[in-house]
């Protein structure tokens, strides 16, 4: 029997979006850990840290994130670890996510002007004195427009997950494809729905960004 | 439980293989070319166009920027049949990646045309160029020269994009890793193998476009980027 897409199947999309948030959050928060270690790690004045940083940005960064994906739910399971897709698909996208925001952050430690950390050292602050107290502060308003503006990649890509059968957004909308037949009015929803999540994200992104602008003169 | 990886298997169906990866080339070659075209004309006429006639542009890139790849190709390629406009999967993921990468681009471009200061379209204009020369000459080539770093990591991220049109069977690269996979059962060994051609195309695509970039805007390459005008630094975005 053919449904028609009704109110029902409105409302599974919109509980299937709660999926597309809990990968996006678990994928932001673990990621982010991962991430301010590459980041520290890229800038280190250990040689061996910074190449290896290097070398993991450039890897994940030159491929899909469809492959990341694979690997995770394959690899994984060569491993010997049968996890529930959910569970690869947090840890492909939190690999994801640490390469690019690692890459972001790097560049916002990075700009904090040297005199920062000379002034910072002269006052007998130790390195770690120096982040905690002086330079992490002034890179987070530096790195806080293009972080946000990565997290609606983030919640885009969630939308690859749909492969390994996580049923989040995007999935959902195949789901009731399925049974309706009616692909236009179905996946134009789904693009909605995203555009309702991302549309405000992006733009409190490039409003940040032109508020910090006036701090970052000279 | 632990098991031996074995590529042999793999390697006997690297046609399959070849033949993925060239039509990865093909697809993301054709969707530089015309996503970059559509790029610089919308950004060019948004930068001509009066005030209240830069919606479409802009919504446009909005409601592509703010949507799924994947979502976007379903749309196309499930969707349109819907209401009578029917294509293969390639062209299907063609047309998506093109649509896509325009719209990124068109924003990259725009960045570049307003970093152009006012006094040099001004010391133009005092040197009797036309308005078309002036843009041509004085804004353009610059603009594009600020931003061609920009536009190497987007394209770069379209490319990798392509992965995603075996979502809807295109046997580009992913997809034939898809095939050989249900062929071979040796799934890691094949996603492993894919993973390596891709970092390599994107390093060769890395390579090309700088050479294109020195190339085609001589003088761009080592020029200090201009950071008053603001939008030039911003971070690609897949």
């Amino acid at each position: 029997m053919i449904r028609s897409f009704g109110v029902d199947e409105i409302l599974f999309l919109l509980q299937s979006t709660g999926w597309t948030l809990v990968l996006t959050i678990t994928a932001s928060l673990l990621g982010g850990i991962l991430a301010l270690g590459v980041a520290l790690a890229r800038i280190s004045t250990h040689s061996v840290a910074r190449e290896i940083a290097r070398v993991y940005i450039a890897i994940v960064q030159g491929v899909p994130v469809l492959m990341v994906l694979f690997l995770s739910f394959y690899g994984l399971a060569h491993a010997g670890l049968e996890l529930p897709p959910i569970i690869a698909a947090s840890i492909a996208l939190s690999i994801y996510a640490s390469a690019y925001l690692g890459d972001i952050w790097r560049g916002a430690i990075e700009s904090v002007p040297r005199q920062q950390w000379e002034a910072s050292a002269s006052l007998a602050l130790t390195r770690r004195q120096q982040y905690r107290y002086v330079i992490l502060p002034q890179s987070v308003k530096i790195a806080l427009p293009p972080t946000v503006g990565f997290l609606v990649q983030l919640v885009k890509n969630t939308s690859i997950v749909s492969i390994v059968s996580v049923v989040e957004l995007t999935r959902a909308g195949q789901l009731i494809n399925n049974v309706t037949f009616q692909p236009f009015k179905v996946f134009v929803a789904v693009a909605v729905i995203y555009l309702a999540i991302c549309y405000p994200m992006s733009r409190a992104s490039r409003r940040l960004e032109e508020r910090f602008r006036v701090y970052r003169g000279g | 439980m632990a098991f031996e990886l074995q590529f042999a298997p793999v390697v006997a169906d690297a046609p399959i293989l070849l033949h993925g990866f060239w039509l990865t080339i093909k697809l993301s070659v054709s969707a530089i070319c015309l996503g970059g075209s559509i790029g610089l004309l919308a950004a060019t006429a948004r930068s001509m166009a009066p005030r209240r006639y830069q919606w479409p542009v802009d919504l446009y890139v909005e409601l592509i920027r703010n949507t799924p790849f994947l979502v976007q190709l379903y749309i196309i390629f499930f969707g349109l049949p819907a209401l009578g406009i029917r294509m293969s999967a390639e062209y299907a993921g063609l047309l998506a990646m093109t649509i896509n990468l325009g719209a990124y681009t068109t924003e990259i471009f725009r960045a570049g045309i307003e970093s152009i200061h006012r006094s040099q379209i001004e010391a133009g204009l005092s040197l009797a160029l036309t308005r078309r020369q002036v843009f041509q000459h004085v804004v353009l080539k610059p603009a594009v020269a600020r931003v061609w770093p920009s536009l190497v990591s987007q394209f770069i991220l379209i490319m990798l994009a392509s992965s995603v049109c075996s979502f809807i069977s295109v046997e580009e690269l992913s997809g034939a890793a898809a095939l050989i996979q249900s062929d071979t059962f040796r799934s890691l060994e094949v996603y492993i193998l894919v993973t390596v051609l891709y970092l390599l195309l994107a390093l060769a695509f890395k390579i090309a476009l700088s050479f294109l970039g020195r190339w085609l805007l001589p003088g761009a390459a080592g020029r200090a980027r201009v950071t008053s005008g603001g939008k030039t630094g911003e971070t690609p975005r897949s």
